[in-house]
């Protein structure tokens, strides 16, 4: 098509004008019909996405509460809800348990997950059938998950209890009820849950780096710590840093887990932001305005890393490409 | 001679190449089976009786093995599973129509909007499930749709829609333009191009959105704990989180209620094994 237009160039002066006019037209037609392709979908993000997000902190800077449903009326009250936010007794706990709780399952999961596909390189008999079971407690739903594990947990007739006693300890675990261990319980059970997603992405970083380089490194003499030091290591980080990022948006904000073992409890003490913004807007005060000030700083914190996550994927991207 | 000695040999190396390999399916299994133990414990439980809970240590196969808990779950959660399929068909529903004809403009233009949109959805599908929920609860206050089965069909599809667009589209790149141009030369418009070329040829990435989906909605439980009052309209997850939130608790009832709510996980890992590494790394949704 584009021939023709050159070659007409060269005979007949306006034929080009108007081919290029046509095509402009066309072109215009095409533009039309794709955006109504694309309407759904942005009527969609408008609406479910965007409208949400902007309204939450248009909330967190009023005087939101169960009194605005029956008067309409929400007065603006500026920064007020962030700064009691701040200054309430929970903030800072919540806040300190939301950092132990990412970094506690980042590393478990990650670590636990690398190992697990280390594992599956090897080739043997039944591999992939075990290798894809791994993945039932992932695809459950999770706060099925985490009503098994209150079960598990469960002091005087848990499995886990019966494990530790039947090693020699006699002393009672309270994992629910003990507000030392509120947080590891649910640690506990966020970790079975997070490996599996580990495990996948990771095992295809692995299987994406080229066994000739093993082959070689083996006849160079390396041996097994060296080959993964060296090799394995520096070459699965982009796949790592993904799963990392990946792995610390979905942390930050999960809710069901901990909503199905410990509610935040005992006494708040596994409260995380996002729990715990949950609990001033539905459950405690009916402060929708004060759980939209907690939803923005932890809105704030997961589009940062989420922002980080896009450009270290595209440049990744870019690199591969 | 050498022939000889050497058959020895080869069926010796043969042999232990292939205790190694029990070796290593037997170390796979115990992993495996490390991780599963919890699913193996509630279904151990969930065939037991009430009572055989109290025993220590605790029984690990059911003493008298019965189907009274399911009987029971099933008539306590019939209703809570009622509502799970609603919800997670629905939200099928309503993420295939927004994405399906998405993905496609997406994997054919290269305009800027598209980009933007893409990665307005990525970063869109990272908003805690809370902010969206909390802004939601006003909006469908004001409409008068809380507590209907739309309200949360609707919140359930933002965990999908850009899932299933960024799979789908990823699977249409891969569709040869030539086909495309072909239709066009033969006259079909965009529509046609759409409906008769690229949905048939991306069956697999349609099955695979709409799996998805459906286990989006299915295991929702924080938009139905939100957005949702009505007692007719409790999902799976929202009863089982009351039954585990009661006083007492029928442990064995609770126990076969969640394996039932398991059940449509497992199905889809065996319908779609292979695709699902496939869309973890692609969309790496879940909450």
């Amino acid at each position: 098509m584009t021939r023709v237009v050159e070659t007409g160039a060269g005979d007949l002066p306006p034929a080009p004008v108007v081919l290029k006019g046509r095509r402009r037209l066309h072109w215009r037609r095409e533009r039309v019909v794709t955006l109504m392709f694309l309407a759904p979908a942005l009527i969609y993000v408008l609406a479910f996405y965007l409208y949400p997000i902007v309204f939450n902190v248009i909330m967190s800077v009023e005087k939101y509460t169960l009194k605005t449903f029956v008067t309409g009326e929400a007065p603006f009250i500026g920064l007020d809800n962030f700064t009691r936010l701040v200054n309430h007794p929970e903030f800072w706990p919540a806040v300190m348990n939301t950092v132990w709780f990412t970094i506690g399952s980042l590393f478990f999961q990650f670590t636990l997950g690398l190992l697990i596909a280390l594992f599956y390189q090897h080739r043997f008999p039944l591999n992939s059938i075990l290798r894809a079971l791994i993945l039932v407690p992932w695809l459950a739903p999770v706060l099925v998950s985490g009503a098994i594990w209150v079960r598990l947990l469960d002091q005087d007739y848990g499995v886990v209890n019966f494990f530790i006693h039947s090693l020699g300890y006699q002393g009672q675990i309270s994992w629910l009820t003990d507000p030392h261990l509120s947080l590891i319980s649910v640690l506990i059970a966020n970790i079975w849950i997070g490996i599996p997603f580990n495990m996948v992405i990771l095992y295809g970083g692995l299987q994406a780096i080229p066994r000739v380089l093993y082959e070689a490194a083996s006849i160079d003499g390396a041996n097994a710590w060296q080959r993964f030091r060296y090799m394995t290591w520096p070459l699965l980080r982009p796949v790592s840093t993904v799963v990392l990022l990946l792995g610390l948006v979905y942390t930050l904000k999960v809710f069901d887990v901990i909503m199905s073992i410990t509610r935040g409890g005992p006494a708040d003490t596994s409260q995380t932001l996002n729990t715990w913004a949950y609990s001033l807007a539905f459950t405690n005060a009916f402060n929708f305005g004060l759980g939209a000030a907690a939803g923005d700083i932890l809105l704030v914190i997961v589009l940062i890393f989420g922002l980080l996550y896009l450009r270290y994927a595209y440049r990744e991207l870019r690199e591969t490409t | 001679m050498s022939v000889s000695a050497r058959a020895p040999r080869l069926r010796l190396a043969k042999q232990s190449s292939r205790i190694k390999s029990a070796g290593w399916t037997l170390a796979g299994i115990l992993i495996t089976g490390f991780m599963l133990f919890p699913l193996y414990w509630i279904v151990n439980l969930s065939f037991m009786h009430q009572t055989d809970l109290l025993q220590n240590p605790p029984p690990f196969i059911p003493p008298n093995p019965s189907l009274d808990a399911y009987q029971a779950a099933i008539s306590t959660a019939g209703g809570y599973i009622r509502s799970s399929f609603i919800y997670a068909i629905g939200t099928v529903v309503v993420t295939m129509i927004v994405a399906t004809p998405a993905a496609y403009a997406l994997s054919t233009i290269r305009a800027r909007i598209g980009s933007l949109l893409l990665f307005a959805l990525i970063l869109a599908q990272m908003a805690p499930g809370f902010v969206v929920a909390n802004s939601l609860y006003s909006a469908f206050n004001t409409l008068g749709l809380l507590n209907s089965y739309l309200a949360v069909i609707l919140a359930d599809s933002t965990i999908a829609v850009p899932f299933a667009i960024i799979i789908m589209r990823a699977f249409m790149l891969g569709i040869p333009h030539e086909l495309g141009e072909a239709a066009r030369v033969d006259g079909a418009g965009q529509l046609r191009i759409f409906w008769s070329v690229y949905l048939p040829l991306s069956r697999t990435a349609l099955i695979t959105a709409s799996l998805f989906s459906f286990l989006f909605g299915w295991g929702d439980f924080l938009f139905a704990l939100i957005l949702n009052s009505n007692p007719d309209h409790t999902p799976i997850t929202v009863g089982i989180y009351r039954f585990i939130g009661a006083y007492s608790i029928e442990w064995p009832s609770v126990m076969a209620t969640a394996v039932i709510a398991i059940i449509p996980a497992t199905i889809l890992l065996a319908l779609a094994q292979r695709y699902i590494a496939a869309g973890i790394t692609a969309g790496a949704v879940k909450e």
